[in-house]
């Protein structure tokens, strides 16, 4: 009965497909956005953001410093996906990675200027802090049957007032400027090492979270899809009450599955903020790094690569921004494409399911004449 | 009756699903007020032929007509307006809404926008007193059995003046007293001049109800018989094409040492305040096969619970095999000999979203022979899946990799009965083992079943089908109110006299409450 897929019958390749069927429509959508506000320079502008750190072409270290920003700045989407696939993978819907991200960069933050540790204990502190606000919602969903959604915003909350309030302190805020001290003057060590920063045009803030990440991902990738523990997990999610009866213990995976993807995303706040690139201002929002995971997550088509090329193109496209002739436009228009795109990235399986539609009409139709049936599906059907 | 007076005519219906034809030129013609059978085994097509009748699949070739003129049926909208209803193998109700609010959804009576529920409320309770459908129209569904959730469905077809009602494996569920019921039902339908259409693969009930029957096999139209002119066995050589043996043959029990011993076993219920399971006591004996009888829903479902682990004891004492397993956990029960056919099949059975595969070694994926260093061996896992699929005849659209949802109920539950057999146990406790398979699948099942005795294991079977618990078990305990009120010989007791257990007017000496 088994028969190779054809291509385009093929799972993996629909759902790139649909991703860059909502990309590009995306910046369709964006287009006639431009359109409607400055209708002569629409293509200039939009040629702009698409062209991106590409406009310093003719001295080829700019273009790679901007580049390299870029990249630096796609980390913490990319790992906050990454977060948020992993837990939905296992069946659970994680939104608290928006908190445990902000409690990551409190952790990793304080450490790092209050407390003047290494790097690597301030990034193991970050991870320890997402980790727990996981495990807090993690605890409830399991025992109590709280759902993770609605722990994860509150806790989502609980992490970013916790986080004004410690960082907001003197010992960490320079009360003058709002903004936490700059690591490099309080305690260079707790910035990560350096890495490329030489080919990236002497970029200070490339650093070891670049090749971290994709390392993360491929981890993320065999434990979901390779050993018994992602097998668990998986299971558990999918059917709470036959991974009881299999034996497995229901309970510490689900709690598990929130700890880790809280872990990942305490990470991520620890790969950014100690770069050194960026500082923490007080906020009354919670940071939306962990909600565009969501987006990105779906964009990447749920898989932790896709999830490295839609993270990338998602920065990209929001670095673009910055490159909009304020003359014409005003640059939040790229963060207003952003989200239009984000926003179609719900479409995804929609797109997918209407492919599907589609193939199978069409090959109905070729199997009547040759009678050669195709293989794959996603209707129920008995067999 | 007129001779060509059909309602509803299919005729030369083709459907395909990928790697599969599922209905291959198919005909089948409904007369006015008509009782017909839809006899196959599983996969042979029923469901997929009701569904195109339903409006939830367009057939690739072939004509629907309806009173002789030519339909299409898109949707089950369509065949809504069109007076056709289903009553589908899994209810398609609201758990948390009332039995009313369910009869009028998608009908909902109302006036400028405000729910009329009053007139509703009065029309179901003419239906439920004309054909005798007891219903309490303000109980929610989550809180009723499962024979009331089919009333309710039938109600809700003759709330809409369906004329033409398909019921789709209707009796797989339901407790003998209700499957008894229902045929009645259906009888008194009939006579209304409803036409009904029967999807089922149980012969006696063909026998008992149906007028004429239309055999389909592996998706293809074998033939129309008038049921009161074919024996059983003619009908079942129609279905699977060969000719089977409903008999179980077996020799005596040669029962060894004992395996299973329960002491006192109190399981609290979650419904009520009470036991589920009192102080209940047995024991079952390498080779021979222990069949606990009942009516649902009198502690059989929590007493497997208790012994395997899915519900918590609240008193007494579990030995397997003179070793204290009383709290053990899931885990340890599953590698220390206890194997499981567990009742509900989507419940705990199965990861729905899993493939045939991944199913396939649920308990054992972090064995050595599954896995290394906490990596799964994929390659093992295949041709183990394989294996046993091939051994069961468990069928699939992809093979191992075909995700456990899409395949038929019959097929989803031979993978469990293999997976289960297949493990090494001194136990097999089997809950409703052959329930919805077809009468090839049961033969296959309870010849494994008694093979497995005859290497000597001890068999607990559960299961409300009493044909089942006469042919199969050596020892009948028949489980009434949580308790055990008798032991019978299935070699000398009646049917009569199991009834009369089960229905709690005869308790055996010393099983006094």
């Amino acid at each position: 009965m088994e028969k190779k897929a054809s291509f385009f019958r093929r799972s993996g390749v629909q759902t790139i497909i649909a991703s860059i069927v909502c990309a590009l429509l995306g910046i369709f959508v964006g287009f006639l956005i431009l359109l409607a506000m400055n209708p002569s320079h629409a293509a200039e502008g939009m040629g702009a953001i698409l062209r991106n750190f590409f406009k310093y072409d003719q001295s080829s270290t700019t273009l790679m410093y901007y580049f390299g920003s870029t990249l630096v700045k796609a980390v913490p989407l990319i790992l906050c996906s990454e977060a948020i696939l992993f837990a939905y993978k296992a069946g659970l819907f994680n939104i608290g990675v928006a908190g445990q991200y902000t409690v990551g960069l409190l952790a990793s933050l304080y450490t790092a200027i209050a407390l003047g540790w290494s790097w690597w204990l301030c990034v193991l502190a970050a991870i320890a802090a997402g980790a727990l606000w996981g495990f807090i919602s993690g605890f409830f969903k399991a025992m109590f049957n709280v759902n993770e959604v609605i722990a994860g915003i509150m806790m989502n909350w609980i992490g970013l007032y916790l986080t004004n309030i410690v960082l907001g302190s003197k010992k960490v805020m320079d009360q003058s400027t709002s903004k936490t001290y700059n690591i490099l003057s309080k305690n260079p060590k707790a910035l990560l090492p350096s890495f490329l920063s030489d080919v990236f045009g002497h970029n200070q803030y490339m650093t070891i979270a670049l090749p971290i990440t994709i390392l993360v991902a491929i981890i993320i990738l065999i434990v979901l899809n390779k050993t018994t523990f992602g097998y668990e997990l998986k299971a558990t999610g999918h059917n709470r009450d036959a991974a009881t009866y299999a034996g497995m213990n229901a309970t510490r995976n689900v709690i598990l599955t929130l700890v880790i993807s809280g872990a990942i995303a305490g990470f991520a706040a620890s790969m950014f903020y100690l770069t050194g690139i960026e500082q923490y201002t007080l906020s009354s929002s919670v940071p939306g790094m962990g909600f565009n995971g969501i987006a990105v997550a779906f964009l990447g088509g749920l898989h932790p690569i896709g999830a490295i090329i839609a993270g990338l193109f998602i920065e990209y496209l929001t670095m673009g921004g910055q490159y909009l002739d304020t003359n014409y436009f005003n640059p939040q228009v790229a963060d207003l494409m952003v989200a239009i795109i984000i926003y179609l990235c719900g479409f995804v399986l929609f797109f997918k399911h209407l492919m599907n539609k589609g193939k199978a009409k069409a090959l109905t139709n070729v199997n009547d004449e040759t009678n050669k049936p195709d293989s794959t599906t996603t209707e129920d059907k008995e067999v | 009756m007129d001779k060509d007076d059909y309602v509803i005519e299919m005729l030369h219906i083709r459907k395909e699903f990928p790697g599969i034809v599922a209905n291959d030129d198919i005909t089948l013609q409904l007369k006015r007020g008509e009782i017909h059978a839809l006899l196959g085994e599983n996969g042979a097509g029923k469901s997929t032929l009701m569904s195109v009748l339903f409006g939830l699949y367009t057939p690739e070739k072939g004509v629907i007509k309806k009173n002789g003129k030519e339909v299409k049926i898109k949707n089950p909208n369509d065949a809504t307006d069109l007076g056709i209803g289903m009553v589908h193998q899994h209810f398609m109700l609201v758990d948390i809404f009332t039995v009313l609010d369910n009869i009028i959804l998608g009908a909902e009576p109302n006036k400028f926008g405000f729910l009329t529920k009053a007139d509703a409320r009065k029309r179901v309770m003419e239906l439920s007193e004309k054909y005798n459908l007891k219903v309490d129209p303000d109980a929610k569904i989550e809180d009723i059995t499962v024979g009331m959730q089919q009333r309710v469905e039938i109600l809700k077809m003759l709330y809409r003046d369906n004329e033409v009602l398909i019921f789709d494996e209707p009796t797989a569920v339901l407790t003998p007293q209700e499957i008894d019921e229902l045929m009645k039902i259906m009888k008194e339908l009939a006579a209304e001049g409803k036409s009904i259409l029967f999807i089922t693969h149980k012969l006696n009930e063909i026998k008992e109800v149906a007028d004429r029957c239309s055999i389909l096999r592996k998706g293809k139209y074998i033939g129309t018989v008038d049921v009161k002119d074919a024996t059983k066995e003619e009908l079942s050589s129609l279905m699977v094409g060969h000719s089977v043996s409903l008999k179980v043959a077996k020799e005596d029990a040669k029962p060894t040492k004992e395996i299973l011993n329960i002491k006192n076993l109190c399981v609290r219920s979650k419904l009520h305040n009470k036991d589920a399971v009192h102080n209940v006591s047995f024991n079952v004996r390498a080779g021979e096969i222990v069949c606990i009888a009942g009516i649902d829903g009198n502690g059989q479902t929590e007493l497997v619970g208790g012994l395997t682990g899915l519900e918590n004891i609240s008193g007494g004492q579990i030995l397997l095999d003179g070793e204290d397993i009383t709290k053990k956990s899931i885990r340890y029960k599953n590698t220390h000999g206890i194997s499981h056919v567990p009742e509900d099949r989507h419940k705990h059975g199965l990861v729905l979203d899993y493939s045939l595969e991944d199913n396939m070694v649920l308990q054992r994926y972090y064995e050595p022979k599954f896995s290394k260093a906490g990596i799964l061996k994929r390659n093992e896992i295949r041709s183990y899946s394989d294996r046993l699929a091939q051994q069961f005849d468990v069928r699939s659209g992809e093979g191992a990799k075909t995700i456990v949802r899409s395949m038929s109920g019959g097929n989803q539950q031979k993978a469990i009965v293999a997976r289960e057999m297949d493990r090494d146990h001194k136990l097999l406790i089997a809950v409703q083992p052959t329930r919805g398979l077809d009468v090839g699948a049961i033969e296959y099942i309870h010849k494994a079943i008694v093979n497995e005795r005859d290497q000597g294991s001890a068999i607990l079977l559960v299961s409300l089908e009493l044909d089942e618990v006469m042919n199969l078990s050596d020892r009948i305990l028949v489980m009434y109110e949580g308790e055990i009120v008798g032991e019978v010989d299935p070699k000398t007791t009646t049917l009569q006299e199991l009834g009369l257990y089960m229905s709690g007017a005869k308790r055996d000496a010393g099983k006094e409450a």
